[in-house]
């Protein structure tokens, strides 16, 4: 593949960082800038060292050189606050934003469930809700496609150390967004979403529960199978999303107990939350990139 | 131990740690029941909330027989004296329903992080924290998990976010009093003078009396109990006792033992659907370090799979699970019911 299409990376933290490993990788996508905050911060230097611009003057630092650098899409991963004013300024440069905060002020996506719609729908801010909505939203709606749900509920199990200071600053729009995304992507009538933090050491992998109470009861066969194609799906972008047990049927309750093992590209295995983050959005930015780059689509100035 | 004059704060846990062993079932009537008595009694701060806090009904907890804004309501108008508080675990509940509670007429709200993560709960205790009136507490669950320095650094971080009370809570019983003492006496020298010091004990290894002694002792003026003992595991400390013994000891509850004796014999024994006490699998939570109410979760998959629920209880204690990780109870038996299929084979 010769062309590629660029993009640059807002944030250059761990998610930002782990999000350029993976994208340095891609077949569709070259990153090109990285915008950062603090200039003395290792995430920049590390980019430079990698060949990709950089700024430590936020996004206005990259704005001049933006449409002269072809950056068509942008991934921001640095928090909910900011957000909005960022994407704002990028789609004003007619680049895509690709949102790993819990912002969501675009569209949810959740790459094996919607991605194709959102891109159809030509969006230019899409949200990938979060870790654990990206973990375990596919599988309610492996559900949900089967039979009606008339509630989806999760439980994501995270280590201390792979929990960031902005996540527990706003454990809130956490479970909000979660939930959220039950409902509109996952396809539950309610949806309800629960985060434990684990201390233990080593740290645990990333564990995640999903509860669905079906309308009717259900059928057992088919949701085994639409869990297991599910799986199979996720597994394309994170190897290591592995079903533990289940789907474990008892009255009209489906529960499955997943792991998350992330890649290790920047961020430790245990984290598997933060590499199914990267994963998912890169996944989403390399759908939009074969849509631009097969001249199905080219992002206008919002 | 000389505890003559000293002043403490009870508080009683019936009406949300009993919701534990009762399934989350107890009916809106028989809280207001209940509540009305123990302000009658002169109990003066009752905690009436869904076992796992506001917003926990839930598949992985439990649906509860009513809302927490039911319960919520009709107790506050209930009583006249007592004040009514509600558990918030961040995670699980939100500042949304920090807002309902306090709309519904609490005196107070306890938000409950595990020791070592006090800073997931910066939102809620800043939110309530601005409410005037609100007691704002701060709850650090599993407190024998981390070393007496490491627990007073969290402690510490609620006392900033807002707290004007903060617990060490032995929510799996595993504590000796030597173990309350260290906690206690450090958290006492260390925290602000005019910051309150409260223990929540269990009473898996019949510690929750001494437990409790060993707290005031070394400075804490709330201690938490349950008319007897209805509560996760082998129950809270059971407060008519503990009562009882303050009594003796000189110290001033201002809560009337014999109308408190009542309450706990004729109310909440009857209510009970299995006597909570110490026995085979309480007992293993109290050697093991395990949360509380993993109790009849353990129970239902060991029967279910056919394992030992003692078995999966020390596994995990084993595994350092924390509080809330009850969906990891299910996965694990499944995971040992097929180890001991395929050793069988």
């Amino acid at each position: 593949m010769s062309k590629k299409v660029k993009a640059a990376i807002i944030g250059p933290g761990n998610i930002g960082t782990d999000l350029l490993m993976k994208a340095m990788r891609s077949d569709f996508i070259e990153p090109v800038w990285m915008v950062g905050v603090v200039s003395d911060s290792p995430g920049l230097a590390r980019a430079m060292e990698m060949g990709l611009k950089t700024t430590a003057d936020g996004v206005d630092g990259m704005l001049p050189f933006m449409r002269d650098d072809g950056v068509q899409i942008c991934f921001d991963a640095t928090s909910a606050y900011v957000h909005a004013e960022n994407s704002r300024k990028v789609n004003g440069q007619g680049a895509v934003m690709i949102d790993l905060t819990p912002a969501a002020i675009g569209p949810f996506c959740v790459p094996p469930v919607n991605l194709e719609q959102a891109v159809e729908a030509r969006a230019m801010n899409v949200n990938m809700v979060t870790c654990g909505g990206q973990a375990t939203i596919p599988l309610v709606a492996a559900v949900s496609q089967v039979q009606p749900v008339e509630y989806g509920e999760i439980v994501a199990t995270v280590s201390s150390k792979s929990a960031g200071p902005g996540t527990r600053k706003n454990i809130d729009e956490f479970t909000r967004t979660t939930a959220t995304g039950i409902e509109r992507v996952g396809g539950a009538e309610r949806g309800k979403a629960i985060i434990v933090i684990n201390p233990a050491e080593p740290p645990l992998i990333m564990r995640d529960t999903v509860h669905c109470l079906t309308v009717d009861e259900p059928d057992q066969d088919a949701i085994t199978l639409s869990v297991h194609a599910m799986i199979a799906e996720v597994q394309k972008y994170v190897p290591g999303y592995t079903l533990k047990n289940g789907p474990v049927f008892d009255g009209n309750r489906v529960s499955i107990y997943m792991e998350v093992e992330g890649l290790g590209d920047f961020l430790p295995k245990y984290a598997g939350n933060l590499d199914i983050m990267t994963a998912a959005g890169l996944r989403t930015g390399e759908m939009y990139a074969e849509e631009i780059l097969s001249g199905r689509f080219t992002p206008v100035a919002a | 131990m000389d505890l003559n004059g000293k002043k403490i704060t009870v508080h009683d846990m019936c009406l949300r740690d009993g919701m534990h062993p009762k399934q989350h079932q107890i009916t809106v009537q028989q809280m207001v029941t209940i509540a009305a008595a123990m302000d009658e009694a002169g109990i003066p701060l009752i905690e009436v909330t869904h076992g796992d806090g506001l917003g926990g009904a839930s598949v992985n907890y439990g649906f509860p027989a009513a809302s927490d804004e039911e319960y919520l309501t009709a107790v506050c108008k209930a009583v006249k004296n007592a004040g009514i508080s509600a558990l918030l675990l961040p995670g699980i509940g939100t500042v949304d329903h920090l807002k309902m509670a306090v709309g519904c007429g609490i005196s107070t709200i306890r938000v409950a992080t595990h020791c070592t993560e006090a800073d997931v709960s910066e939102q809620h205790l800043n939110m309530a924290a601005q409410y005037p009136e609100l007691d704002t507490v701060g709850f650090l669950m599993m407190a024998h998990m981390i070393e007496p320095e490491e627990l007073i650094v969290q402690l510490k971080m609620m006392e900033d976010f807002g707290a004007n009370c903060v617990y060490i809570t032995d929510s799996a019983g595993y504590m000796l009093p030597d173990d309350v003492t260290s906690r206690v006496s450090l958290a006492r020298a260390e925290l602000r003078p005019e910051t309150e010091l409260g223990f929540h004990g269990h009473h898996n290894l019949a510690m929750g009396i001494a437990n409790s002694l060993a707290a005031v002792d070394a400075g804490a003026n709330r201690i938490d109990g349950s008319l007897a003992g209805l509560g996760a595991g082998a129950g809270n400390t059971p407060l008519e006792v503990f009562l009882a013994v303050c009594d003796r000891m000189g110290v001033k509850t201002g809560i009337d033992l014999f109308k408190a004796m009542d309450i706990a014999e004729d109310l909440i024994v009857p209510l009970m659907d299995h006597m909570v006490r110490v026995d085979r699998d309480s007992l293993t939570l109290g050697w093991a370090g395990v949360y509380s109410s993993f109790l009849l979760f353990a129970k239902r998959s060991a029967e279910k799979y056919g394992l030992s629920s003692r078995d999966i209880l020390v596994e995990l204690g084993r595994r350092r699970t924390v509080g809330g990780q009850e969906d990891m109870i299910e996965d694990l038996a499944l995971d040992m019911a097929k180890e001991k299929e395929n050793g069988a084979l």
